[in-house]
């Protein structure tokens, strides 16, 4: 679909950016040690940092993603929420008060908290650095991707403008301003969301959805072969090239000119209208005519209808939360699904075509391709499902950038409260994802060719002053998560790097500079990636992600706390063994080849595709066979509950003079 | 201008390690609590995937209660091991007064 450029969109987008950028200006002045750039003094109160996790942990893929897996295809965008909030049980009650504990600025710094190794300082970092890019990808190719419907321009400017808006944020004022950036964004997209779901419940639901001006959608006809035969002016085109053996009918009007593609809906005579977008010679088609706003031309019409209330009913009114689920369950769906022609003369047509569904099959899992196999027989693809909820449970508290918020408060206790405040806000609003999505799916209002726009244009069915806001919002929940993660990164360079591993003696205004020119670095190969990736599925490389993170950070923490005959060989070993082995399964995966290579997924050299289920309790396995096989004797070994020596003195920070005391 | 570093927060740990190890084994009980739904979530989603379907109550199928159900239930256990902690915290200060 096109989009007119939203003025409204622009100017909120621009007071927000001008709003964050001068708060960062602000902060700036006042931030100047490593101990501000990475860790803002250790000031921030709970609640602003939990709120803050809210901001840096929901990303383009959580707000846009998941609403519009669950637009489109029902219940299964749902298990990725579940699975995301889980991971912040681990966070909670395995790793936040620990690694406050035992860190200072950044993961590596907690995981080498006992045993001062360059090898551990290495790969932690290395591990914070691949992981942090692997993020980055998705997040500035949906920048690129949300930039041109909602602001107007293009893909390449929406990535350009993420990077340069982000890399000032953490230039000028580090973890201080990051940190309000993602309160500001966090909150704002929690108050949006509830605004949004209560307006969709207010809505209720309806066989006959109005756009913002209040008209009727464009609905979608039906027909039957016998009315088109009866027709004079119609004729019925030949099944041709890629229309052979189609379940399509196409229909000249001979008078008109105008093409139209009917789908046989295998329930009798019935034909509904499908949509078509055709490339031919450079330019677009759509239904026919040449796609534009213009006169005479014609662009794809939204979609997205209920076909039928339970008891005939043409509209249910306000309903509850649960009345509005409980309807839907009862209710038939027009969803829309796409594929992919050849035609006769060279050129290349995507048809869009309707198909009925029931509400109680949509709100099972195993709705959506991607979860599919969860109701077939096939043995790998369960295991692929069960492999990538794994991931999503343990990837959330191995993240770096989530991680080194933990060091922005002052104690354990202050960790513990903001990661409660974080789980109450994140689960909130994965709450609402549901509605959204839903409200979504039957609101008339979506573009059929673009998942990522189920939110921004339900919203636009309110009120074109609710859609500018979202769209200013989406926009900025890829500020939040990305200042986070460039921040991670800078800190790997420079802090892990540069002065732990390579020793580099530098004075801590020097420090400062280093970690700001590496978020520059960081933040210019964000970019780059951004753009070359520009095509490539992002909730795939979000999967990896988590995958990588799981697999090389979890089982070096988790083992650190929990058993005492940890070594650092089997630290190092495992966060290797965990990033090599995930990253190569990946590599050989089925979805890298038909995603990445273009190649059969059926030469795929692993089973399925998520590596969780093998590669996290091998990363666990590494950890325990090396250590067990470099028992120092006559060392100390660590304290079960509170990582610190058996000497009995808690380990908070045993390397850190008293802070407070700071002076340049 | 005041800088962030002139009033950086002393880290001072309040909690001793009698606390730490109680609040760590609280974390471990309810965290192996909420790993036993989650997993019962993702296995009967793998295994059986037709339970999800039933409607047990409130004429909403065991998918959406059984989803709905964890993500209410982290906030739940989250809320109640800060609880747990507040009261070890006090059995800590009382004991350090006596």
């Amino acid at each position: 679909m096109l989009y007119h450029r939203s003025l409204g969109a622009v100017i909120v987008f621009a007071i927000f950016v001008s709003a964050v950028l001068g708060l960062s200006f602000y902060l700036g002045r006042r931030a100047k040690s490593a101990k501000a750039y990475y860790a803002a003094g250790g000031q921030i109160h709970w609640f602003v940092n939990g709120v803050a996790f809210a901001g840096d942990y929901l990303s383009a893929a959580s707000f846009l993603g998941i609403c519009g897996m669950i637009a489109f295809f029902g219940y299964d965008g749902f298990l990725y929420s579940v699975g995301y909030l889980a991971g912040w049980i681990v966070a909670l009650f395995v790793v936040a008060e620990p690694l406050k504990r035992m860190g200072r600025y950044t993961f590596a710094d907690a995981l080498d908290n006992r045993f001062q190794s360059r090898g551990i300082k290495l790969t932690a970092a290395i591990s914070t650095l691949i992981v942090s890019i692997f993020y980055l990808i998705p997040q500035m190719v949906g920048a690129g991707v949300l930039i041109q419907p909602l602001l107007g321009f293009s893909h390449y400017v929406g990535v350009l403008l993420v990077g340069v808006l982000v890399i000032t944020i953490v230039v000028t004022a580090g973890m201080v301003s990051t940190t309000w950036v993602q309160f500001i964004k966090g909150s704002l997209l929690v108050i949006f969301c509830f605004i949004l779901t209560v307006l969709i419940l207010k809505r209720g639901l309806t066989t006959q959805p109005v756009d913002e001006a209040g008209q009727p959608t464009p609905g979608f006809r039906t027909t039957t072969l016998a009315t088109i035969a009866g027709t004079p002016n119609l004729e019925i085109l030949p099944e041709e090239a890629g229309w052979a053996k189609k379940p399509y009918v196409r229909v000249v009007d001979k008078v008109t000119g105008e093409t139209r593609v009917w789908r046989k809906m295998g329930d009798g005579d019935t034909l509904r209208e499908a949509q078509t977008l055709t490339v031919r010679n450079g330019a677009t088609f759509a239904n026919g005519r040449r796609q534009g706003l213009g006169s005479g031309e014609s662009d794809l019409r939204p979609v997205g209808h209920v076909v039928s209330l339970p008891g005939g009913v043409t509209r249910t009114g306000a309903q509850g939360p649960a009345e509005y689920l409980r309807t839907l369950q009862d209710s038939q769906m027009l969803l829309w699904s796409n594929e992919k022609l050849d035609e006769a003369d060279g050129a290349k047509t995507t048809v869009y075509f309707p198909r009925i569904a029931a509400g109680s099959e949509l709100l099972l899992p195993g709705a959506s391709p991607t979860f599919a196999g969860l109701r077939g027989k096939d043995i790998w693809k369960r295991l692929d499902f069960l492999s990538l909820m794994l991931a999503l449970f343990a990837g959330t508290a191995s993240l770096p950038h989530i991680l080194i918020r933990y060091y922005t408060v002052r104690d354990q206790a202050s960790a513990r409260k903001s990661t409660v405040v974080g789980i109450a806000a994140i689960g909130f609003f994965y709450v609402l994802t549901l509605f959204m999505g839903l409200g979504a799916m039957t609101s008339g209002s979506m573009d059929p060719t673009n998942n990522n726009m189920a939110a921004p244009l339900l919203a636009k069915s309110f009120s074109p002053w609710l859609f500018a806001v979202i769209s200013a919002i989406a926009f900025t929940t890829v500020l939040g998560t990305v200042s986070g993660l460039i921040l991670a990164a800078s800190g790997a360079v420079a802090h892990d790097l540069m002065t732990n591993v390579f020793k580099m003696q530098m004075e801590d205004s020097k420090k400062v500079m280093m970690a700001k020119f590496s978020a520059v670095v960081v933040g210019v190969i964000a970019m780059v990636l951004g753009i070359v990736f520009k095509n490539m599925n992002v909730t795939f490389l979000v999967g990896w992600a988590f995958n990588i993170a799981a697999s090389a950070n979890l089982p070096a923490l988790v083992m650190l706390l929990f058993w005492k005959r940890t070594t650092k060989q089997g630290i190092a070993a495992a966060i290797i063994t965990g990033m090599v082995a995930s990253l190569g399964w990946i590599l050989v995966s089925a979805q890298a080849f038909k995603d990445v290579y273009g190649l059969d997924p059926k030469g795929a050299w692993v089973p399925f595709s998520q590596p969780g289920l093998v590669t996290i309790p091998l990363g666990f396995l590494v950890l325990v066979g090396v250590s067990l096989l470099t028992q120092a004797k006559g060392k100390p070994r660590l304290d079960e509950a509170t990582g610190s020596d058996s000497g009995g003195s808690p380990a908070c920070h045993p390397r850190e003079p008293a802070l407070g005391n700071h002076r340049p | 201008m005041a800088k962030i570093e002139d009033h950086a927060v002393a880290h001072v740990e309040t909690e001793t390690g009698a606390t730490i190890a109680k609040n760590t084994r609280n974390a471990l009980y309810l965290f192996f609590i909420y790993v036993a739904f989650y997993a019962g979530y993702m296995l009967l989603n793998a295994l059986e995937p037709e339970v999800m379907a039933a409607r047990p109550f409130g004429g909403l199928n065991l998918a959406l209660i059984f989803g709905m159900f964890l993500i209410v239930l982290a906030l739940v256990l989250a809320l109640f091991y800060m609880w747990l902690c507040k009261g070890t915290e006090q059995t800590a200060n009382r004991k350090a007064n006596s």
